[in-house]
């Protein structure tokens, strides 16, 4: 009873903490340019499909995954200066648009690039699992929680201690009064959207040994991301962690206890609940829009 | 005659706001013809008690009535269909619709509204539409901007757009018509005209409530002023006698008179 | 939209498509016109909702495969006749979009997208999970449309069906707006606080035209189940609702010959693409910005504008 309780608690945190770091991109995007990136699942793709082929390639790990981080955090920017910056003033559907047809640009992309197949990444530590209450424990999903854990500590200490950090939230909660005294807020776009383009790619790196990578995982990863960011509370950075967790644990209990073929309309039942009922979320950073 | 109930009664009305008490025990009663104004320096609570009384707003205290019911709480269309009309500061007309089908906007109430008829029978909704049509010009020209009709509405000049305001209210045919701040955005001439428009309106029978900061529009227009600061009603009465009030004067200079 | 322009729209569209297969050299060649035919009645309905009325809806495609599930299997487990299964699917649509309409559209912008795009995806899911009705992700066989007896067979009797549906659609769209209900809605989005105080009840002519373009889109989803005579999960796929409102977008938010032309142009594309991998996917992508940027508006309201008709 409890392994089995254990086991899926482990699972649903893994899972989690992706969800979790797909939605923290959701959120620093969101805070800083008002835009909802639908694109921020295709960063967690690619991050994955760049770290498989970098391998391929011959770098040795220790190159080709921060260089896939590297990487991706540039297509971030590109797209942001691309796509969403000559739009900026567009309303909300505009906007909604074009981060959907960035996202299909994307996985077309690599789609043509790579093809339709699977890949692997090798799990960084091996596959021996750990054995703990009976339950079994996959190392990778250790490494999984522990980067995620280091990433989201490293953006708290970047947005709290820093002052490019404090810029971006400042500039987030007032924009004109964050211009007027001299932040620059196309450096502040620009450098959200590196920021969350490589927090996907190191959501889609660490847990690519797990649940393996392709060129359409973006879609579901990135749809439950935004999910977890309106969970807990959209603009909220400590929301979308919390809620990118929940969301984890939540679909793998449904999935071991319920249905594991419905396992992935968890997130989705939950945020229409959520929405019809509830529609500030956990942490009701985002007020319903006024009437 | 007098009517068993006023047309509007406000008892108490407040709306509190985190805090603010943006309109604070506010009663008074209206009814049967004129010009009330409502007046009061910046913030004092106007709009929002003019939200409050067309069901924009809800209120965290006290009542409104119309013509003796209580319709505290109700949204607005079913305060349109008890016969309260507004317009509103700033001119919010359908950008996308030319301004006869603005007008024609107002008159929904009266209309065949269900969508499958209005798909499937044209016959029927065309013909209403064309009578509409014609009233709806006649609405123009009584606000003073006949000709116009077939304009977009993105395409008119400010002062057009807040006339345009009007004809749509007053195709609503309202009892009661809220007027907020129709003067503001108006230079001198066309003030005078608004003045004389107004006028129009309350001979013909509706009863105007009108928020304004434009003092001689307020004293050459109304019967009945009120006047609010910090959302409380300070003074009420006829135009002159509200002038000379020394609460209002201070209210409005500041200085203890 | 006066009636006069409305009119010669429809002379226009219904001329072009009495003469097209006078140009087409086989019947093979009707496949594509009668795709794009029965795409144009869904968008017509996605454009009133989306551009007409300033909602957004992410999941569309979900009412798409209500329908087209409930003709497969009503009429292929069950023997109903064809008709029949359309109009209970149909009713199954309307009934779930009149529950859910009034909690989705008080909410507006990313938490509105969102709400159906989780709708859409839970439908979706439903198709591919219950696989002893649905047939799973391979799909299910569709029995042939036929009415009273009388089976349509062969591309040319579908194509002067789908022909007639979207004349019809076109009509009764062109109706809608310019109507009391239409200038309601269309007040709703850009004026809302006049729409009120004129007695317009937001709620409730938002939730209609939800409902509405839902139970087209369902009809619809009956139609091409018949039509193709297969219908798997796809036809109810986030990516089908993507397509569906790339061709609201890029052809016109509240425009109907946009509607029309956005079906032709994101019907043909794909067709011409479709050798490479991924490479319709990225096109499509590539339009949706392109388009969006260059022109927010859409083809026709941009051309409308440019050339000054």
């Amino acid at each position: 009873m409890l392994a089995e309780f254990l086991q899926f608690l482990f699972s649903g945190l893994t899972v989690g903490a992706t969800y979790a770091l797909a939605a923290l991109g959701f959120t620093i995007v969101y805070n800083a340019s008002n835009a909802i990136n639908f694109a921020q699942g295709e960063f967690l793709m690619l991050g994955g499909m760049l770290a498989v082929f970098l391998l391929e390639i011959g770098l040795p790990a220790w190159i080709a995954l921060p260089a896939a981080i590297l990487l991706v955090a540039a297509v971030g920017v590109a797209v942001e200066r691309l796509a969403i910056r000559p739009a900026r003033d567009a309303e909300v559907v505009t906007l909604v648009i074009i981060t959907l047809g960035v996202s299909l640009v994307l996985r077309g992309g690599v789609q043509l690039w790579r093809g339709t197949a699977t890949h692997a990444l090798p799990a960084f530590s091996g596959d021996a699992p750990i054995m703990v209450a009976g339950a079994a424990l996959a190392p990778q999903s250790l490494w999984v929680i522990g980067v995620a854990a280091a990433a989201v500590a490293l953006m708290w200490w970047f947005f709290e201690r820093t002052r490019w950090g404090k810029a971006m939230l400042a500039s987030a909660s007032n924009r004109l009064a964050a211009r007027l005294v001299g932040i620059r807020i196309e450096v502040v776009l620009m450098l959200s959207f590196a920021l969350s383009a490589a927090l996907g790619a190191l959501g889609g790196i660490i847990v690519a040994p797990i649940t393996l990578t392709s060129f359409d995982v973006g879609v579901m990863l990135g749809l439950k991301g935004f999910v977890a960011a309106v969970l807990g509370g959209l603009g909220s950075g400590l929301g979308a962690v919390a809620g990118g967790l929940l969301l984890g644990v939540l679909e793998a209990m449904a999935a071991g206890y319920v249905s594991s073929s419905y396992k992935d309309a968890v997130p989705f039942v939950v945020i229409l609940f959520l929405l019809m009922f509830l529609p500030r979320g956990m942490f009701g950073a985002q007020a319903p829009e006024r009437v | 005659m007098v009517a068993a109930y006023a047309l509007l009664e406000v008892r108490d009305l407040s709306k509190r706001f985190a805090g603010v008490c943006a309109v604070d025990g506010v009663s008074f009663a209206i009814g049967g013809g004129g010009v009330h104004a409502v007046i009061g320096p910046n913030g004092a609570g106007k709009t929002t008690l003019f939200n409050l009384i067309t069901g924009f707003e809800s209120p965290t205290a006290g009542e409104v009535r119309v013509d003796g019911r209580s319709v505290t709480g109700l949204p607005p269309h079913r305060l349109a269909a008890l016969g309260v009309g507004r317009t509103f500061q700033t001119p919010q007309i359908c950008a996308d619709l030319t301004a006869l089908e603005n007008v024609m906007l107002g008159a929904h109430l009266r209309l065949r509204r269900n969508p499958l008829a209005a798909m499937l029978r044209p016959g029927d909704i065309a013909r209403r539409d064309r009578a509409l049509r014609d009233k709806a010009a006649e609405w123009l020209a009584f606000v003073g901007i006949a000709g116009s009709g077939d304009a977009p509405g993105r395409a008119m000049a400010y002062g057009d757009l807040k006339r345009l305001e009007i004809a749509r209210a007053l195709a609503a045919e309202p009892r009661l018509l809220c007027l907020d701040e129709p003067a503001a955005g108006l230079n001198q001439r066309e003030a005078q005209d608004l003045d004389q428009l107004i006028r129009r309106i309350a001979d013909s029978g509706i009863t105007v409530m009108l928020v304004e900061h434009d003092m001689r529009l307020v004293m050459s227009l109304s019967q009945h002023v009120l006047v609010l600061n910090y959302g409380r009603k300070i003074a009420e009465g006829a135009p002159d006698e509200v002038d000379r009030d020394a609460e209002v004067l201070s209210a409005y200079l500041g200085t203890h008179v | 939209m006066r009636l006069r322009s409305r009119r010669g729209g429809l002379a226009i569209t219904g001329v072009v498509l009495a003469i097209l297969p006078l140009l087409l050299p086989n019947a093979f060649w009707y496949d594509l016109p009668t795709r794009a035919a029965i795409n144009a009645v869904v968008v017509i309905g996605l454009n009133l909702l989306i551009g007409y009325a300033g909602q957004i809806s992410l999941g569309h495609a979900g009412f798409i495969g209500i329908g087209a599930y409930a003709s497969a299997v009503l009429t292929g487990r069950l023997g109903w006749p064809p008709l029949a299964a359309m109009v209970a699917g149909a009713l199954a649509t309307a009934l779930l979009a009149l529950l859910v309409a009034r909690p989705i559209l008080r909410l507006r912008g990313h938490s509105l997208a969102m709400a159906t795009l989780g709708l859409g995806i839970i439908l979706s899911m439903i198709f591919t999970n219950e696989s002893q009705w649905t047939g799973g992700p391979d799909g299910i066989v569709v029995q042939p449309f036929s009415v009273f007896g009388r089976e349509v067979t062969g591309e040319r009797q579908w194509y002067w069906l789908a022909a007639a549906l979207l004349l019809v659609t076109l009509w009764a769209a062109g109706n809608l707006v310019d109507s009391p209900f239409g200038r309601a809605m269309r007040a709703l989005h850009s004026a809302e606080p006049a729409a009120r105080a004129v007695g317009v009840d937001p709620a409730g002519v938002k939730a209609s035209i939800f409902v509405l373009s839902a139970v087209g889109a369902s009809l619809m989803g009956s139609f091409t189940a018949h039509y193709v005579g297969f219908v798997t999960p796809q036809v109810a796929s986030f990516l089908t609702s993507i397509e569906l409102l790339t061709m609201v977008v890029v052809g016109g938010m509240a425009s109907l010959a946009g509607s029309v032309v956005g079906a032709i142009v994101l019907t043909v594309l794909p067709q011409l693409l479709s050798r490479f991998e991924g490479a319709e996917t990225a096109a499509f992508g590539l339009i949706l910005v392109v388009t969006m940027i260059a022109m927010p508006r859409g083809l026709v309201p941009t051309l409308r504008e440019r050339l000054g008709w």
